[in-house]
């Protein structure tokens, strides 16, 4: 295929600004999908994606578009992740590409992700080309918008198309820019094969497939390609691109092209996102820049509610991995909650979503712990630790230095809500950086955050403080020293492990009081009274009780109707699965989930 | 020994608490339900030995003395001479005859349906009596020769306090009776109280209503009815024959719609639809139980009671969770048996499904 007739792009927009929509408008128009087939949203299929609004993997749509200047050009539209916690991916997506279309909602303007993104865009050396979306609602401000994209990103936008991709207004338009602004790949099909992994997922008849973008060189069935970071050959079984819902098989991909490679790859940790396929037989010589393994940021103990699912559970996790390169996990024990895994996560968002589908696609009841970041901790001998199980933090007394992740967080917010944002941040250790004027009415503010303090509950308490319009990215800085203790909670005076967790000593107090109060709550009344304590290296620094029931009863026999008492029992039994037998105290579930989310 | 059950599904007017089986009385109606209870009695050859009747509802004080006189004669072959018979009846007017009547036709114990000698709780919950009549009933019925004579008490009522469940049990031990059924309001699904917010609002809380329910254990004990079971207090010797056939898995056969019974090795309910009852030849039975009474029911039903079951009768993992149990006080140990105490009573869903669980 000539590489000139080929265009390379993605959408940059933040959440709710219109990019499924749009996406969805340039397949229509295309002709890539029939009216009458058209499922709202086609390129989020899966169906948590769709719920939420947001793109979780990374997808790629080939289509063919004849253009005003008689060519019929190929279009390879690159879906990426939209949020933070797929920040590399999106990185990876972005480099697949010439161009980005970037969306900017008319009535809201720019928002931190879509800022984080574009720059990110620009980095890579794409064109960006502005779209100005929802025109249609009354409070749409084009030109204002139109000017801030040039004021804050400094790219030229007044000539940006104006469109409604919920009507379809303008989305022509959209499509020659395209054509237009946007370049055709350089690409040497005769040099050495040289193609990009920008993601990859588990097929249970094909092996791994692997999206790619060739940036040099020819692929085609039969060949022996090298996984430059793994070094693992395969010898390729298909190749050819995709349609919104099936795989296209031309048999070879060349360079300037997006498609897929299957070549009956057994482990999806073989198809880092972001290395480099070449050939065995001719390999280029260098490997792409900018791959690195991907590392979770976030960890939590999951385990099932009834122990017996522990085997369901582990196989769940071993398929979720399958298309997850970024999900780790491995067996740990807690005396109270049993067998299940620590695993790791990009971010809390990911997280949830791993919970969720676990939840739902694999019909689990899960007990989760307090997520806890990674801390690194220097014992008096010297060596050095990585904790991300508080259940493992050492005895204070060997300790010699304790060091927390720290992120640089950019927050965008109205003037208005700009002292909340900064009590808010205040509250959570932050550091200021910076404060900038987008223009009249919105502010960018840049702070240096602990990361264990943006995991919990940052971006609700955040959305809270600034009636949802506050936008919020980050990024992993390295480490600093910080005073973090460990605090336990006891029921009826024994430490539950799955209820510990590392905090600034300046925290502990309140959260700890906050946790007793949670359980407090989510405890039920039971035959004896439960003490609940919260004790920071032995000291006992917050208490609560739960008291005794002093009333369950049925007191009447109903004329020799024994069945509702049977019947009590067994629902007694029931009730009791959802319990953890902690010694003699019965802990359910929510309790557990309780403190989780405390600024409720 | 084999008890009888009647259960007779007619209320003048429904209580708005109450979710056991009735509707409005006819006089044509009750009579077509008394040949059905008649045609039931002959149909189940029951072979055993009867020696306790009870006619519990509804309302069953609404049939004739010739109606419940029917119902026993048809019963008599079976009938051991030292049988008790009871009939729940509501106290409302003056009803010496009736009473005299009941006696001779053999009923010998009565259970009235008192609940509360306070007028403003007998109100709130909707009862058509007053405590006088109440008074004045019971003492109508001990003229009229009953010397066994139980009464209801409701505990854990809207509005009720400690004074004046203090000033109801004060007095119901006075007046000449043999046994109390001290039961807490419990709010049934489908029940017009369980739809009444603002009554709702107004019963105690847990603690309050547990309290309420010690304090009538400890009252009555002390005016000389033992406790010897979750709602019944006695004085000695006048234990419910009837009702302890429940607790100690002897077998019993309900008759009526609604009616349960543990008979010929079976549990069963008859369906609660009084068209259905008198139209079938013979009562239509919902099989709850092919298996009844074996040792975790028997412990289950042992336990409501203060004599216990025997020690030895628990699971190993069982007798492990005693000893924060008596030490606790929900438990006592008596030689060789194990006994919920009155605070264990209170929580005795949760003590038994413990040691059942």
């Amino acid at each position: 295929m000539q590489s000139e007739l080929i265009r390379n792009f993605c959408i940059i927009a933040h959440i709710d600004h219109g990019k499924s929509t749009l996406a969805d408008r340039i397949l229509e128009k295309t002709r890539t999908v029939a009216q009458r087939d058209m499922e709202q949203q086609i390129l989020d299929n899966m169906e948590l994606e769709r719920e939420r609004g947001i793109t979780i993997k990374a997808r790629a749509v080939r289509l063919n578009y004849t253009a005003k200047d008689g060519n019929t050009y190929v279009f390879n539209l690159i879906d990426t992740p939209g949020h933070v916690d797929f920040n590399y991916e999106v990185s990876r997506s972005l480099a697949a590409c010439e161009g980005a279309i970037l969306i900017v909602d008319a009535s809201q303007g720019i928002e931190a992700q879509t800022l984080a993104n574009t720059y990110l865009a620009i980095e890579h050396d794409l064109e960006v080309v502005p779209v100005v979306n929802k025109i249609d609602l009354p409070s749409a401000q084009p030109e204002k918008v139109c000017e801030e994209v040039e004021n804050v990103i400094g790219i030229p936008a007044m000539d940006a198309p104006r469109i409604s991709a919920k009507l379809g207004t303008n989305v022509e338009e959209v499509l020659e820019r395209i054509v237009t602004d946007i370049p055709a790949p350089k690409a040497d099909p005769e040099a050495p094969l040289k193609a990009l992994i920008f993601d990859s997922y588990y097929d249970s008849y094909k092996g791994v497939i692997i999206y790619v973008r060739v940036k040099d060189g020819t692929v085609k069935v039969g060949d022996t390609i090298r996984l430059m970071a793994t070094g693992s050959e395969f010898t390729v079984t298909e190749a050819g691109y995709m349609t919104t819902d099936q795989l296209v098989n031309t048999g070879t991909l060349t360079a300037g092209e997006v498609g897929y490679i299957a070549a009956s790859i057994k482990s999806i940790g073989d198809t880092q996102v972001g290395d480099t396929v070449t050939l065995a037989d001719n390999p280029c010589e260098e490997a792409l820049p900018g791959y690195r393994k991907v590392n979770p940021m976030v960890f939590s103990g999951i385990y099932p509610a009834d122990g017996a699912k522990y085997g369901d559970l582990r196989e769940a996790l071993e398929k979720l991995q399958l298309n997850d390169a970024a999900l780790s996990f491995e067996p740990e024990t807690s005396v109270a909650l049993g067998f299940g895994f620590r695993c790791g996560f990009l971010g809390l968002l990911h997280m949830e979503i791993i919970q969720e589908r676990l939840e739902r696609e694999y019909n689990l009841d899960l007990i989760t712990t307090a997520p806890s970041v990674i801390y690194k901790v220097t014992l008096t001998d010297g060596t050095v630790q990585y904790i991300d199980n508080p259940t493992n933090y050492p005895d204070p007394s060997t300790l010699s230095l304790a060091e927390e992740p720290m992120v640089k967080a950019d927050i965008l917010v109205p003037s208005e809500f700009v002292g909340n944002v900064m009590d808010l941040c205040q509250d959570r250790r932050g550091t200021f950086k910076d404060m900038q004027y987008l223009d009249d009415t919105r502010v960018t503010l840049k702070y240096e955050l602990p990361l264990n303090e943006i995991v919990y509950d940052f971006f609700d308490a955040l959305k809270s403080r600034t009636r949802g319009y506050a936008s919020f990215d980050y990024e992993l800085m390295g480490y600093a020293p910080s005073k973090l203790v460990k605090l336990d909670i006891l029921l009826n005076g024994e430490i539950v492990d799955a209820l510990s967790f590392i905090v600034h000593a300046d925290k502990a107090y309140g959260r700890a009081r906050k946790i007793a109060e949670k359980l407090k709550e989510n405890i039920p009344r039971q035959l004896f009274e439960v003490p609940i304590q919260a004790a920071v290296g032995g000291k006992i620094i917050a208490r609560e009780t739960v008291k005794a029931m002093r009333k369950d009863v049925l007191a009447k026999c109903y004329g020799g109707d024994i069945t509702r008492k049977k019947k009590l029992l067994e629902k007694q039994k029931e009730g009791k699965k959802r319990m953890r037998q902690l010694g003699t105290v019965e802990v359910p579930q929510e309790a557990f989930m309780s403190v989780l989310k405390l600024d409720e | 020994m084999t008890g009888l059950y009647i259960h007779v599904p007619f209320c003048a007017v429904k209580c708005p608490y109450c979710d056991f089986y009735s509707g409005p009385y006819r006089r044509e109606t009750a009579q077509r339900y008394v040949e059905a209870v008649i045609r039931n009695l002959t149909a189940y050859r029951i072979g055993d030995t009867v020696d306790t009747v009870y006619f519990g509802g509804g309302t069953p004080s609404l049939l004739s003395t010739a109606q419940i006189g029917s119902i026993l004669e048809t019963a008599a072959p079976c009938l051991s001479g030292d049988a008790e018979i009871t009939l729940e009846c509501n106290p409302t007017g003056e009803r010496g005859d009736y009473f005299r009547a009941l006696r001779r036709i053999g009923v010998n114990r009565l259970s009235v349906g008192t609940q509360s000698f306070s007028d403003k709780l007998l109100r709130l919950i909707g009862r058509r009596h007053t405590a006088q009549q109440g008074i004045r009933c019971v003492e109508a019925a001990f003229a009229a020769g009953f010397e066994n004579i139980s009464c209801d008490l409701m505990l854990a009522l809207p509005q009720q306090s400690s004074a004046l469940l203090a000033e109801t049990i004060g007095v119901l031990t006075h007046l000449p009776i043999t046994h109390v059924s001290a039961y807490l309001l419990q709010v049934e699904e489908g029940t017009d109280l369980s739809q009444d917010a603002a009554l709702l609002a107004q019963c105690p809380d847990e603690d309050t209503a547990a309290a309420l329910y010690l304090q009538a254990v400890s009252a009555l004990e002390a005016a000389g009815f033992a406790q010897y079971e979750v709602s019944s207090f006695a004085r000695p010797g006048y234990e419910s024959r009837h009702n302890l056939k429940y607790w100690h898995c002897e077998p019993y056969l309900g008759i009526g719609p609604g009616a349960h019974s543990c008979f010929a090795g079976r549990r069963f309910c008859v369906p609660r639809s009084l068209e259905r009852f008198m139209a079938a030849p013979r009562q239509e039975e919902e099989l709850l139980d092919s298996a009844p009474c074996d040792a975790q029911e028997r412990l289950m039903l042992g336990l409501r009671l203060r004599y216990g079951v025997a020690e030895g009768a628990l699971s190993d993992a069982a007798k492990r969770k005693l000893p924060p149990l008596l030490k606790a006080g929900y438990i006592e140990r008596r030689e060789d048996r194990i006994a919920l105490t009155a605070r264990g009573f209170a929580v005795s869903n949760a003590v038994i499904g413990m040691l059942l669980g």
